[in-house]
C-alpha cells in the first residue's frame, strides 16, 4: 500500500494512526510521531475545502521518502479532497524511526516543506461559497517564470 | 500542439496552443487579462515536473500546467 493516502472528506483520524501504528509494529521503529492537523473554528467558516494535483504530489512524497531513508526512518502521509467541516481533520503527516531525534527533527521540515511545496489548494466554506484562501496561501518556490519575475 | 491546464482556483479551461518553448506559452497567456494576477504567482510544470526557466522546450503532446500559491493541511 502506498505511504500517501487521500480521500474524499474528512479523515477517519483514529482508524489511520491505529492501522500505520499496526503496519510498522514489526519493523523495530523506536518512535513514532504523528502531526494531525484539524480544522479550527475561525472568521465565521463553517469548514475547508481542498483541491488536490496527485502526480506532482506524490512526487514530492517519494522525493521526501527517498531523503528519509537513508536516516532510517519512515514517512506516511493522509489528505482530504473536498470539503472537511470545522473539528474534523484533513491531514496526518507521520515519521517513524529507530530513534526519537531523528522523528522529531523530521516531522518538523516535512511539515513545513509541505506547507510551502505540496499542490493543494484550500477554501474556506463561508456562507455556503467556496473561497480560495488566498491570503494564506505561498507560491511554491520558482513561481512567476511566466510573469517574467525571474 | 501543447495542452496549457490550469490547477486549483483558476478558473479556466485548458488550452491548446502551438508553442515550442514556454516562452511562447508566456506571450500567449500575457494577452489573456484574467490571468494576469495568476502569472507572477504561479509555478510551472511540464508534464508533471516543476520547471524553472522560460527557455524549457515543449514538443507535440506535452502538457504544461499552472499551479497557483498553494495551503495544505
Amino acid at each position: 500500500m502506498s505511504m500517501l493516502e487521500l480521500y474524499d472528506g474528512a479523515l477517519n483520524v483514529p482508524e489511520i494512526i491505529t492501522r500505520w501504528y499496526s503496519e510498522e509494529a514489526e519493523y523495530n521503529y523506536g518512535a513514532y510521531i504523528p502531526f494531525i492537523g484539524t480544522v479550527r473554528e475561525e472568521d465565521g467558516i463553517e469548514g475547508l475545502s481542498f483541491d488536490v494535483y496527485e502526480p506532482i504530489l506524490s512526487a514530492w512524497f517519494e522525493a521526501w521518502q527517498a531523503k528519509a531513508e537513508p536516516l532510517g526512518a519512515k514517512l506516511k502521509m493522509a489528505h482530504s479532497r473536498g470539503d472537511v467541516l470545522v473539528h474534523e481533520s484533513s491531514y496526518i503527516a507521520a515519521v517513524f524511526s529507530p530513534k526519537r531525534r531523528v522523528s522529531l527533527e523530521t516531522i518538523e521540515k516535512f511539515v513545513e516543506d509541505f506547507k510551502a511545496s505540496a499542490p493543494i489548494w484550500k477554501y474556506d466554506l463561508k456562507n455556503g461559497e467556496r473561497i480560495y484562501a488566498r491570503e494564506r496561501s505561498t507560491a511554491i518556490s520558482g513561481a512567476g517564470i511566466l510573469g517574467g519575475n525571474v | 500542439m501543447v495542452t496549457i491546464e490550469f490547477l486549483g482556483p483558476i478558473q479556466k479551461a485548458p488550452l491548446t496552443l502551438e508553442a515550442s518553448s514556454l516562452r511562447d506559452v508566456a506571450e500567449v497567456l500575457k494577452q489573456d487579462t484574467e490571468m494576469a494576477q495568476w502569472l507572477e504567482n504561479c509555478a510551472v510544470a511540464v508534464n508533471d515536473t516543476l520547471v524553472a526557466t522560460l527557455d524549457t522546450a515543449l514538443k507535440a503532446g506535452d502538457k504544461v500546467s499552472l499551479l497557483p500559491p498553494v495551503c495544505g493541511g
